[in-house]
């Protein structure tokens, strides 16, 4: 078998590889170099599986030839090559930008431990999406939570480490839900092989442990996605995390866990159990609105920007879990689709906040925090990072020409499409609560005198700035043309819905 | 060069100025002089496009799909050339007065109002050539975007709180109406193109015509319908050459023109036929009482912020009457009240560069100091009130004509009514400055005439509100045109 045939399982083990190593050499730019590589070659890899999926459709890689259900299967169909190209992505663009960032935000010492927990963070993210077998995703999805931990525990500020042992009870108890709705699913199914399970399903699909089985792993992925009310983990974890851990969890990790939902509902429950027989879609949309609404107003208040743009992300997966809670084509597209538009958007908000703390941050000193006293008339001093903020905001809001604006336009169309406009309504009214906290930052980096202490902050050097306006200019190319965005997330859409029923 | 490729150089050209704006920064006289090149050259260009589209020709490029079946595309129909027209033509007169007026008060942030400027033209000039209401809607919010740097332009603490009223109504109304609005006609119709006599299905009952019809006229927020009229006064903190072009001519003729636009080419003459009562009853509501909100306005650019919401709901009403001639009217209206606007607002300019005074009561007099100034607010007045032989006596004419065909008399009503308060709240004016004499507070500081470039600026387009009077040849054929009236 040439290599190319091996690309599923090079997709993780080219990351992975890269962590031990990293650690074994223990020197910060040896370890930089080793894992930007792994995370570029797991980019490169994720490039060849979508085009190879697009054009040959769903791979089936057999781990060491052992057939499924017996052996473990990595299964890559469109949806999953989607995520892979993701979450590479950012890696690849976050990778290279932290070398400055983490200069003023981790200690010297500790830079290679960061490459390194980057790197199983990474390797485990693209697990979870890559693998068709239940028990692989929890395996997955501990390696990269465990990852998570430390790299949030990072950041110099000591409420850090508040908010990754937060984090690690809220992430711990969500790993355990999921293992017992897995525990359960075998226990009725006898496999763990996903596309088994769902076969074996159809005969216990009304039976009691499977419902459980549902609950469990709805609350589980829920809580991990950081669904409203089960966000508290979440914006507390960003705000305190170093800038590019921020940034690349924002775009990734919560991403990743509406993909487990996803597969999870359509792909192993199946579309009648979870969207005709139980109110669950009901459910879903409740909690989406009161995301969309709550967590939107909460971030206006916010007077860090990290923490605001935090809130802003809990709101913005309400958008994504509402999509879903509509079981139509035009809706499940729209979900996955702002996926990716609103991971490019708020990596690039984090990476240029990231940019931010680092002009305000003097050398040897805590980390400064990104209030809002302090970012007056900023956009006479950063003028890069400002207007690259605003733009990204504007695709928060939904402002046509912006990725953003795609999204809702599937999001509208769904629920046009089922009469709901009352729901119609709900959208596009929480869209000016984007408008709202948007637009605090506007007005103070942009129409407030700065303080008279200001002139030491400078703008960002270009190695921060250029990957971050990379991501900038995808949220307004992504607003314009949709051939791969809404291309993918329509194909994926219609396979899963397909395979669903 | 084919008329589609004009399209191109004219959306491209204020883009380009832009960057030479941003470039020539450092040296103001360079920089203005990148600002009055690319307005001539603009012009010059969108005029190429008039005897094409006289002749029938309809030039259109498509510039690229964001989404099967919604491309961002641009076609040339005569309402469009007569907006594009009279946005590139004003461009130029405005940058001169501009000249005059930035520098001569001391404004700061100057390249980022030139900049502004030269963007926000390009969005106008887009919004009036957009092929569909997709288009459309893009560069509708654009505006908004573009021209909220120079509603806040002095960043005081009055200045963000207009601005914020600017944007949250501006951005409110299109983004809970307009978008649904869009969204929906593209669910019903499969496509959003502008098309003659509309694009909506015929199955759609009277309840669902009259909700939509609602949900586009209160969601063009530029427009400035009452109760979302807020907006307009608030954007009077900005600099007057600002309030003259933009908040007079471009902006909120960008709103009546997407009313117009999406009257005759979505819904269809046909298709709105008994469903517009509603309709001119607010606008003629709102004419009236912004009228008389205007007469009590003891400010003068607060008066004539007041008296724009007045006028542009005249083409609404003029829309809403579903009469070829009173389009006429309405598309009319467009240039005629343009032209009267933007003097009126020169004039204001220019009193406030010459002697710092900015309400009616510190006006007594003024006439003998500024004569040209004051002839021209006459000018501009008579136009507003619409008596010969300013512009807007011929607009309010084929109004009244299509009112009178259809029977509408709660339409001559409202139009009679209005035209007695708007004589009621500009005569005072010109009245004050030339036969009252001046205040011993007034003779305790003199002062002359507004600096050149205002006074050449506000010369031109008094010239041009009585010029639109004798040869209203060119706006009336593209007019004409439109409802298919050769």
């Amino acid at each position: 078998m040439s290599l190319s045939a091996h690309l599923p399982v090079l997709q993780v083990v080219l990351p992975l590889v890269s962590a031990p190593i990293a650690v074994l050499f223990r020197h910060g730019g040896f370890a930089a170099g080793i894992v930007t590589g792994g995370a570029w070659a797991a980019f490169a890899t994720a490039i060849g599986l979508w085009l190879h999926v697009a054009e040959f459709g769903t791979i089936s890689y057999h781990m060491g030839n052992w057939a499924p259900p017996w052996g473990i299967e990595y299964r890559v169909d469109r949806l999953t090559s989607f995520v892979l190209l993701l979450v590479s992505g950012t890696a690849a663009v976050v990778l290279p930008w932290s070398r400055a960032s983490i200069d003023r935000e981790i200690p010297e010492e500790l830079h290679y431990l960061y490459y390194a927990m980057f790197g199983l963070c990474l390797a485990g993210l693209l697990g979870i999406t890559v693998t068709g077998d239940a028990f692989n995703i929890f395996v997955f999805l501990e390696i990269s939570s465990l990852a998570t931990y430390v790299l949030i525990a990072m950041g110099r500020n000591r409420r850090a480490l508040a908010a990754a042992y937060r984090y690690l009870i809220m992430g711990s108890i969500g790993a355990t839900f999921i293992v017992i709705g897995i525990g359960f699913l075998y226990l009725m199914t006898g496999t763990l092989n996903l596309a088994d399970m769902a076969v074996r399903l159809r005969a216990v699909e009304n039976s009691r442990p499977v419902l459980v089985a549902l609950a469990f792993l709805t609350v589980g992925i829920s809580l991990k996605l950081a669904l409203f009310p089960l966000h508290q983990w979440l914006p507390n974890a960003y705000t305190y995390a170093p800038s590019a851990v921020t940034a690349f969890l924002a775009a990734t990790a919560t991403k990743v866990s509406v993909y487990v939902l996803i597969r999870f509902y359509y792909s192993v429950f199946g579309e009648s159990l979870v969207f005709e027989q139980l109110p669950l879609p009901q459910f879903m949309l409740a909690l989406s609105l009161l995301a969309m609404f709550a967590a939107s107003f909460i971030a206006i208040f916010q007077d860090n920007l990290k923490r605001l743009f935090a809130y802003s992300s809990v709101g913005q997966i309400g958008y994504i879990t509402l999509g879903l809670s509509f079981g139509s084509l035009t809706g499940l597209t729209g979900s996955i689709v702002h996926l990716l538009n609103h991971g490019v958007a708020k990596a690039a908000i984090f990476l240029l906040i990231g940019g931010l703390v680092l002009g305000m941050t003097k050398p040897g000193t805590v980390t400064a925090e990104p209030s809002f006293d302090r970012l007056a008339g900023l956009s006479k001093r950063m003028p890069y990072t400002s207007f690259g903020i605003v733009i990204a905001g504007l695709s928060l809001i939904g402002v046509p020409g912006t990725a953003g604006f795609i999204s809702k336009w599937h999001l509208i169309l769904a629920a046009l499409e089922q009469d709901q406009f009352w729901l119609v309504a709900a959208i596009v009214v929480s869209s000016l609560l984007a408008v709202a906290y948007v637009w605090r930052f506007v007005e103070v980096a942009y129409f407030t005198p700065p303080p008279e202490d200001s002139t030491s902050v400078q703008e960002a050097p270009l190695s921060l700035l250029v990957p971050a306006w990379l991501l900038v200019t995808a949220t307004i190319w992504f607003g314009f043309d949709t051939t791969f965005s809404v291309g993918s997330a329509s194909d994926a859409a219609q396979q899963l819905l397909k395979a669903a029923q | 060069m084919s008329a589609d490729s004009i399209i191109a150089v004219s959306l491209l050209l204020p883009l380009i100025g832009a960057f030479g704006i941003a470039l020539a920064g450092k040296s103001p006289n360079l920089r203005e002089g990148v600002t009055l090149l690319t307005a001539a050259a603009l012009l010059a260009c969108v005029f190429q496009l008039l005897e094409p589209v006289l002749n029938g020709a309809r030039p259109a490029l498509v510039l690229l799909e964001p989404l099967p079946g919604l491309p961002i595309a641009f076609q040339v129909e005569p309402l469009g050339m007569l907006f594009a027209l009279v946005a590139s033509g004003l461009w130029i007169v405005n940058s001169i007065y501009s000249i005059g007026y930035m520098r001569d008060n001391g404004e700061e942030n100057q390249t980022r109002f030139y900049l502004s400027f030269a963007l926000a033209i390009a969005a106008t000039l887009a919004i009036a050539f957009s092929a569909n209401l997709l288009t459309l809607f893009l560069f509708y919010e654009v505006l908004t975007l573009i021209t909220y740097p120079l509603v806040t332009h002095a960043g005081t603490s009055e200045a963000r709180g207009g601005g914020r009223t600017y944007l949250a109504i501006l951005m409110g109304t299109s983004i809970i109406f307009l978008l649904p609005a869009v969204i929906y006609v593209w669910h019903v119709a499969g496509t959003t193109d502008f098309r003659p006599g509309g694009i909506l299905p015929d199955n759609l009952d009277t309840g669902t015509i009259v909700i939509l019809l609602a949900l586009f006229m209160f969601g063009i927020g530029k427009a400035a319908l009452m109760p979302f009229h807020r907006w307009l006064p608030a954007a009077m903190v900005a600099p007057t050459p600002v309030s003259a072009l933009l908040h007079a001519v471009a902006v909120v003729k960008a709103g009546v023109f997407s009313v117009v636009k999406v009257m005759m080419f979505i819904f269809g003459f046909d298709q709105l036929a008994g469903s517009t009562d509603w309709l001119a009853a607010i606008a003629g509501f709102t004419i009236v009482a912004a009228s008389l909100v205007a007469l009590s306005a003891v400010n003068l650019k607060r008066r004539l912020a007041y008296s724009t919401i007045s006028q542009l709901s005249y083409i609404i009403l003029a829309a809403a009457i579903l009469a070829p001639l009173s389009m006429i009217g309405a598309a009319l209206h467009i240039a005629a009240h343009a032209l009267g606007k933007i003097t009126l607002f020169f004039a204001a300019g220019a009193i406030y560069t010459a002697s710092h005074k900015t309400e009616i009561s510190e006006l007594d007099g003024i006439g003998r100091r500024m004569p040209w100034t004051m002839a021209a607010f006459g000018i501009g007045a008579l136009s507003m009130i619409g008596l010969p032989p300013a512009a807007g006596f011929v607009s309010k004419w084929y109004l009244v004509s299509g009112a009178m065909d259809q029977a509408h008399w709660f339409a001559l009503a409202v139009v009679l009514l209005s035209t007695l308060l708007n004589a009621g709240y500009f005569m005072p004016i010109v009245y004050r400055a030339y036969l009252r004499p001046l205040t011993a507070e007034a003779e305790a500081h003199p002062h002359g005439e507004a600096p050149l470039p205002i006074l050449l600026a506000l010369g031109l387009t008094a010239a041009g509100t009585v010029a639109l009077f004798f040869y209203p040849d060119v706006p009336l054929a593209l007019a004409r045109q439109m409802v298919n009236m050769p």
